[in-house]
């Protein structure tokens, strides 16, 4: 285990008795840090340290003001949690920090990662935490004028708590006034060389920003100067949900958070929840569980892969891949029931056994496939107007992918061979035989290619499933398993049917502890962190997504470039904004 | 003098394309959906016809909608102008021998220069609409079609010095052995790519660039105002593909089919092109379209007219 000697060699740095270590559920090394040393140990952590830690994977908070189950751990009214990753070491680290008062404040970090600034005002916005130091601390998903901190404990989760909803002109006037850009507020003064620069209002609504997203670009003719993303138009609260619905039914809520890639979703909370009640999950529930979210790989890189031609210019891969995906969805439909959001995987297991027949639609869909991605090369991938047009644009370079958070597809674009599957094998995935595409430029085109080959990739590992489908139950007998299995659980005698009883209405009671679980998904890396209190909700349940971090690269690779690029560059990142903003 | 018989040549021209226009709406959406897997509009009539009643019935019946801030004036012209040039050039494309609103001895340039008109709807739209999305297209707009205007108009010298008029007529007549499209190969390519570019399709729709822009120059407008810029556009890629018969394929001559019906069928398969390279092609970046124009396109436009010269000069002593 490397997992302590990361956490001896910080305590023999910075001082045994600062640092207290936690064990949590998933064996990821905790340590609790005092506020003044913070920012020593994470610069130590990503400068100095041999095989550093060079990716801030996510930060986020905790409010532990009602918290209960707290052993070994130190006194704090607020937690800001730290997750960085190793590439280096293949391992990350946690970094608590133990926050005292109502509205505490935190030292900030973008001087060490530019990628903390998003992170940051996440933490501002949802807990009221105030960052020192951050260039410009605002709300960020949000509204401009939205009273408290809706990750706080006091601030009401249901609409219902908050009384009768009043707009009236004046309220919407100055919401209206509140979205205005104010060039100053974000240190531009709108001229280059004396010339005044254009403001262009790409969005919330624009053919070419797949969802609800803002961006305000800084434009000198079509050149653009600068781009400042406004986000959280498609933030629906679900990480303040996950703490009002029980364990199981939280489960559809993570089908709509990468709304493209259905129970890919489901992967890492539940593989969170089982690392955290302990339950093993049977050999064909994993294979089962593996063969759908390939399934649904495939899935969320057809739209991509269409929508992508479509932002070029290209009206027609659109409507080739979304008819191919419509057969993956029958089958789908077949297996789960629903279509893009079957909220199928369980705690414990899948929802149902496989259906009659479902090697030979999963076989059809294998045979059918492979031609018209052939197909879509020569169209698309071969087309010399796509070279041109994203060739060498939007570049990233590897050092600044690790930099900034970038994982999955667009790190495997830069050139650097990673892949979750692969390097932390769950669900079985070390079992199965497949190759990680990577490109070299880290350009709009890379980033194509490598998901193109990435679907390939995908069909290798379902044909291998339905090859090798173990026999066997679907879903653990552990008792925490949801919905428990009837055979051994109950109608035996009372006591069985009041815990069937119990974990079927108010669902399962979840031992205390603290667990994330990350997976490869669709567009990066997706990890769940939950937080139990030994309750039937989750205390904190804090989804880590890759596409926001996605996100805040795009002014970075936009600058000096045109409005045309800045299209291809964000339909070549890959993202949802339902990923973003959650 | 008769009038009955240009009078009804005008009408007769007016009124097919009027019905051209709208038809093509119906067989853009119609041939479109079959090379992408899908049917389009077949609810409405026998194969969907009607849907183009149906559409002229929803632009006609639109409110028409001037944003405040724009201007007005200028605003309200613009579509007009486009409309009005496309319909103008139409008056010197010969159906068929006499059916021809007016054969000029100077019909290549009294078409050159209402396409050069063209422009200045589009220019004045993306002006007045006091949009920043219409004004970057109409931008776009201005310096690709004047771009491309230049070698259009070069592009058709080497068919003008072989037959040695402007005349379209005499054109078509000099073309009884051979189509031009054989000694003006280049000279056809350049002006076909010139024409996609004058009607801003894809690949050359960059004013419009619905992914980029919205809808460009167009993005404020609505009803029937949109609408002429719709008509204006359908006209225009008919006439770029009459043009093209007229001029490199041999016009109104083949064999035992009426020399009208060999028009029409030549044109239509142009129609068909134009729509295909919609289902095609991506779209190239601003930049890139103006290397095209001024770096490719230019040079080659001259080095066609320098050789259709020289052998013209050759063969003619």
């Amino acid at each position: 285990m490397n997992g302590p000697d990361v956490i001896m060699e910080l305590r023999s740095r910075f001082g045994d008795h600062d640092l207290t270590p936690q064990t949590t559920q998933d064996g990821l090394p905790t340590i609790w840090v005092p506020k003044e040393k913070v920012h020593g140990v994470l610069r130590y952590l990503n400068c100095e340290a041999i095989r550093p830690y060079r990716t801030l994977y996510d930060l986020t908070a905790i409010d532990e003001r009602v918290r209960e189950h707290r052993q070994d751990q130190p006194d704090s009214d607020f937690t800001a949690v730290y997750h960085l990753l190793s590439y280096e070491r293949n391992e990350d680290i946690r970094i608590k920090v133990a926050l005292k008062g109502e509205y505490p404040s935190i030292p900030t970090a973008t001087d060490i990662w530019p990628s903390a600034d998003w992170y940051e005002r996440e933490v501002w916005d949802m807990f009221g935490i105030k960052v020192e130091g951050h260039p410009n601390l605002r709300r960020i998903l949000m509204p401009p004028l939205w009273k408290g901190h809706p990750l706080r404990k006091e601030h009401p989760a249901r609409r219902t708590e908050m009384g009768t909803f009043h707009l009236p002109v004046k309220k919407d006037e100055a919401e209206e006034q509140a979205l205005k850009f104010r060039p100053e507020d974000w240190g531009m003064t709108g001229l280059r060389d004396g010339v005044e620069m254009m403001y262009l209002n790409l969005g919330p609504h624009h053919a070419g920003t797949h969802g609800i997203l803002r961006i305000i670009l800084v434009l000198d003719g079509e050149e653009i100067a600068d781009a400042v993303l406004d986000i959280g138009f498609h933030h629906r609260g679900a990480e303040k949900m996950g703490e009002r619905q029980s364990w199981h039914t939280f489960i559809p809520y993570t089908d709509r958070i990468d709304y493209m890639s259905g129970v890919l979703n489901n992967f890492p909370y539940v593989l969170a929840v089982e690392k955290l009640a302990g339950i093993e999950v049977p050999d064909r529930a994993k294979v089962i569980r593996v063969m759908m979210s390939e399934l649904f790989r495939i899935i969320s890189h057809l739209v991509y892969y269409g929508t992508f031609a479509q932002d070029i210019g290209q009206l027609s891969p659109v409507f080739f891949t979304f008819s191919d995906r419509e057969r993956a969805f029958d089958i789908v439909q077949a297996v789960c029931g629903g279509r893009m959001h079957p909220s199928w995987f369980r705690i414990g297991g899948v929802a149902q056994d496989l259906p009659n027949g479902w090697d030979s639609i999963m076989r059809d869909f294998l045979r059918y496939l492979p031609a018209r991605l052939d197909e879509y090369d020569k169209i698309v991938m071969q087309n010399a107007i796509i070279k041109a047009r994203t060739k060498d644009v939007g570049v990233i370079t590897l050092d600044k992918a690790i930099e900034w958070g970038v994982t999955g597809p667009n790190l495997r674009a830069c050139g650097f061979e990673w892949d979750f599957r692969k390097k932390r094998p769950y669900s079985g995935y070390e079992q199965f035989e497949f190759d990680i595409p990577t490109g070299t430029r880290g350009d709009c085109y890379d980033r194509v290619a490598v998901r193109v080959e990435e679907m390939r990739q995908s069909m290798r590992i379902i044909e291998q499933c339905i090859e090798n489908m173990p026999a066997g139950p679907y879903k653990s007998d552990h008792r925490l398993a949801t919905p428990p299995l009837k055979d051994n659980h109950t109608m035996y005698d009372i006591e069985t049917l009041i815990t069937h009883f119990l974990n079927v209405s108010w669902g399962p009671v979840v031992p205390p502890g603290e667990a994330a679980f990350g997976v490869e998904g669709a567009k990066g890396n997706n990890t769940y962190y939950l937080v139990s209190d030994g309750n039937t909700t989750s205390y904190r349940t804090r989804i880590r997504t890759p596409s926001f971090a996605h996100l805040q690269t795009v002014p970075m690779m936009t600058r000096g470039l045109e409005i045309a690029d800045l299209i291809a560059i964000i339909a070549s990142i890959d993202f949802v904004l339902g990923d973003v903003d959650r | 003098m008769n009038i009955i018989l240009p009078l009804a040549i005008i009408a007769g021209v007016l009124l097919f394309l009027t019905v051209m226009s709208a038809g093509l709406i119906w067989l853009e959406r119609r041939l479109l959906a079959l090379w992408q897997d899908r049917y389009g509009p077949n609810r409405v009539g026998p194969f969907g016809l009607l849907q183009v009643i149906a559409d002229m019935i929803k632009i006609l019946s639109k409110e028409d909608w001037i944003p405040p801030f724009a201007d007005k004036t200028v605003f309200v012209i613009a579509p007009a102008i486009i409309m009005i040039s496309a319909f103008m050039s139409f008056a010197i494309v010969p159906f068929a021998p006499g059916i021809v609103i007016a054969d000029i001895n100077i019909g290549v340039l009294f078409f050159l220069a209402m396409s050069s008109l063209g422009v200045y709807s589009v220019v004045l739209a993306g002006w007045a609409s006091a949009s920043k999305y219409s004004l970057l297209g109409g931008m776009r707009a201005a310096a690709q079609m004047v771009s491309y205007e230049v070698f259009m108009g070069l592009s058709l010298m080497g068919v003008v010095a072989l037959t040695g008029s402007f005349s379209i007529g005499e054109i078509v007549e000099a073309q009884r052995h051979l189509w031009f499209i054989v000694p003006q190969f280049a000279g056809f390519l350049i002006f076909f790519m010139a024409g996609v570019a004058e009607t801003h399709r894809l690949p050359f729709d960059l004013p419009e660039s619905e992914n980029e822009l919205v809808a460009g120059f167009h993005t404020e407008y609505s009803g029937m105002k949109f609408g002429m810029f719709f008509v204006g556009e359908y006209v225009g890629i008919t006439l770029i593909s009459a043009l093209i018969t007229t001029l490199f394929f041999g016009g109104w001559l083949g064999p035992w089919l009426p020399p009208v019906v060999w028009f029409l069928i030549k044109t239509f398969i142009f129609i068909c092109l134009f729509i295909l390279l919609r289902a095609s092609f991506p779209r190239p970046r601003y930049d890139q379209l103006m290397f095209l124009a001024w770096k490719i396109m230019l040079p080659l436009s001259l080095l066609n007219i320098v050789i259709t010269g020289a052998i013209v000069l050759a063969t003619s002593k």
